[in-house]
């Protein structure tokens, strides 16, 4: 199994669709709850695999591109067939997956097997019948969008209108109907005229779920631009620019890696979004940008330790965010295969950690603590021993059930809420 | 490079420069500790240089690191002291001392015998201050790595030393941007020719180069063998070549 690059739930979270670094895209179906295995419900089992991204190579660079998958995101669904887009660094592709659980047979021109009847043997018509078969699920890309980003895709969402999506690189975002391959807009640019210049790169985007002409990208500068495409075409100038003031007390040299926004996500209400940096997870209301609503501490221990995870590397890592469905909890992860909740109302917040050791089937997960002060206690942890190798750095939650998926490493983790 | 836990490397000798003259010693040390976090950055851009596509953004805030600590030690002074020492090659084991700056706050008793030095206590990690059993490469040899511009280092005008080395930020940038050869020939001594083997680049062999770079890489043994692979020079009659017969075919 290869290394979990993206997790994403689909519209009505009955699929679930995994990318890594190998290319592949592999999605589960939830299990249907039946009279004989009551307990199977919330079940995930593997419904479909396929290879959505090849390796490359880029002759007039002499480069390689990687056939990792960075994101996917699924289009909600409008007939019996799930569509999804994934890309890599380089190209977004739209696939198709639909079933097939029915076969025709009995046709005038060709054998059971396929073979042409002879045309002499046909002495009479009939009407093929469909006759039911082993479910089949087919993946097929149905169109290739590429050609559009010189530097890495690090984002696409799909538009409310269910008609356009984004795609955004470290220095552009373009806008491409879902129809149209040979062609799109772009609509932001921030590359400098002289690349010398350069000093700040578009971390990630997101278009707005109600309002479709509205979308937010952050930077690695901890900043967030609100942009309206009815304003121009060309959306360079922001509408909102939403940054918190730096804390002049807690400047170090590693203050602009830790504000370098990992991922923005709206809330499913439209009014909030949340952007994770590296030490923490920021609530903004949209209607105001000089500071956010809400901060939590995803792991305040690690700020004393910023020279050796800037040496190992690990200072760049790229957590992401998610909501549950009704915005109330959030949730991220961390080193260790810990991951966090947070509940917004009561302020309470969760550690749980994903991994084999402590995730029996069906039994409940056991809250872990990190000790940051000298004495550790029984069953706490201490920041020396935590595996800075393994990290959860994509969660997603299931849109209306407390379900959620985690990717450790290369294991797929699924934890559900139990119900009494 | 990912170690399990953070362990931290100690040096000997680092007690006696500590405890006795904290308060000059304590000066350098922070010195060292900002050229060391320099050169480690200087090292990651290299290093990042010759992965097959860098990560722009990683790229852009090392940059930047980079960018605030030379401004910091050009308003410090210290960009004159600097250049003065020898240069040579840099090697993981002098970029240790960096660890300091990542102190929890019961260190911040032994910051206070650092004075106020310039912009230190305010600007930097200073409640991470030094520790007497610290990791803390000797004072006396700044070593700077080679690969970068390594005549930079060697002039005698502090202006002329801050200009290049601006451009060699710059020439990092560019040759991100578009893999030029000038840029990246001013930074790197060796090229290996194997790799621009037609069959190689066309049957897509580049994963089995990658590896044997990064064998290299790792044992950091010396920077001039840390050199590019096929990305960081084009020979560009080569790519003619190669242009010509696609385009035949």
């Amino acid at each position: 199994a290869d290394i979990i690059s993206t997790v994403e739930f689909n519209y009505a979270g009955d699929l679930l669709a995994t990318g890594d670094k190998g290319g592949r895209v592999v999605i589960f179906q939830r299990e249907q709850e039946t009279k004989s295995r009551p307990l199977s419900r919330g079940e995930y089992n593997v419904y479909s695999t396929f290879q959505s991204h090849e390796p490359e190579f880029d002759y007039l660079k002499s480069l390689e591109i990687e056939e990792k998958i960075n994101k996917i995101r699924w289009l909600p669904q409008q007939n019996a067939a799930h569509f999804l887009l994934s890309t890599n660094d380089k190209t977004i592709k739209l696939w198709k997956i639909s079933e097939r659980d029915k076969r025709a047979e009995g046709y005038n021109l060709k054998d059971e097997d396929g073979r042409l009847r002879e045309p002499f043997r046909v002495t009479e018509l009939r009407v093929p019948t469909l006759k039911p078969m082993d479910l089949m699920v087919e993946a097929s890309p149905r169109r290739i969008f590429a050609n559009a980003h010189t530097y890495h895709i690090n984002s696409i969402s799909v538009n409310s209108d269910y008609a356009t999506y984004l795609s955004a690189d470290d220095l552009r975002i373009n806008l491409w109907h879902l129809e149209v391959t040979n062609r799109s807009f772009n609509i932001v640019d921030i590359k400098p005229a002289n690349m010398e210049e350069l000093t700040e790169v578009i971390t990630a985007a997101e278009f707005h779920p109600h309002q479709c002409n509205t979308f937010v990208y952050s930077s690695s500068k901890g900043t967030i631009r609100l942009c309206d495409m009815r304003s121009a075409a060309l959306c360079d100038q922001h509408s909102k620019f939403f940054e918190e003031p730096e804390d002049p007390s807690s400047r170090s040299f590693f203050s602009e890696i830790i504000s370098s926004i990992s991922d923005v996500k709206f809330s499913h209400s439209g009014r909030y979004m949340m952007t994770r940096d590296y030490l923490s997870v920021k609530v903004w209301d949209l209607n105001m940008e000089n500071r956010p609503v809400e901060t939590y501490q995803v792991h305040e221990y690690l700020r004393s330790k910023l020279c050796s995870l800037y040496e190992n590397d690990c200072i760049f890592d790229k957590f992401e965010c998610c909501w549950n469905g009704t915005d109330s909890t959030i949730m991220t992860g961390s080193y260790n295969n810990f991951f966090r909740t947070f509940e917004r109302n009561t302020h309470r917040d969760t550690t749980l950690e994903a991994s084999r050791e402590s995730s029996k089937p069906r039994a409940i997960l056991k809250p872990r603590k990190v000790c940051t002060s000298g004495k550790r206690k029984k069953d706490e942890i201490s920041v020396d021993s935590l595996d800075f190798n393994k990290k959860i750095l994509h969660t997603a939650w299931h849109p209306m059930e407390n379900i959620i998926a985690v990717a450790a490493t290369n294991n797929l983790y699924l934890f559900q809420e139990k119900i009494n | 490079m990912f170690v399990r836990g953070l362990k931290r490397k100690c040096f000997d000798g680092e007690e006696d420069i500590e405890g006795t003259l904290a308060g000059i010693k304590a000066i350098p040390s922070y010195n060292l500790q900002r050229q060391s976090l320099l050169d480690m950055s200087l090292v990651k851009l290299q290093l990042c240089h010759m992965l097959v596509e860098p990560n722009l953004c990683r790229s852009v805030l090392i940059a930047n690191t980079v960018r605030q600590i030379q401004e910091e030690m050009t308003q410090d002074g210290t960009w004159q002291m600097i250049n003065t020492q020898s240069t040579g090659q840099a090697s993981l084991d002098r970029l240790v001392s960096t660890d300091i700056l990542c102190r929890s706050s019961r260190d911040q008793a032994e910051g206070k015998h650092v004075p106020a030095y310039g912009t230190f206590n305010k600007d930097f990690e200073s409640d991470q201050a030094q520790d007497g059993s610290e990791t803390m490469s000797t004072a006396s040899s700044v070593q700077t790595p080679r690969n970068l511009q390594s005549n930079m280092w060697e002039m005698e005008n502090p202006q002329e030393n801050k200009g290049n080395f601006q451009k060699s930020l710059d020439q990092i940038f560019e040759t991100l941007e578009n893999k030029s050869p000038n840029s990246v020939e001013d930074l790197f001594s060796e090229v290996d020719n194997s790799y621009y083997d037609l069959d190689t680049m066309l049957t897509g062999m580049m994963s089995n180069t990658k590896m044997g770079h990064c064998d290299s890489l790792e044992t950091f043994s010396s920077p001039k063998n840390t050199a590019s692979n096929s990305n960081c020079k084009s020979d560009l009659n080569d790519l003619d070549h190669i242009v010509e017969i696609l385009v035949e075919s």
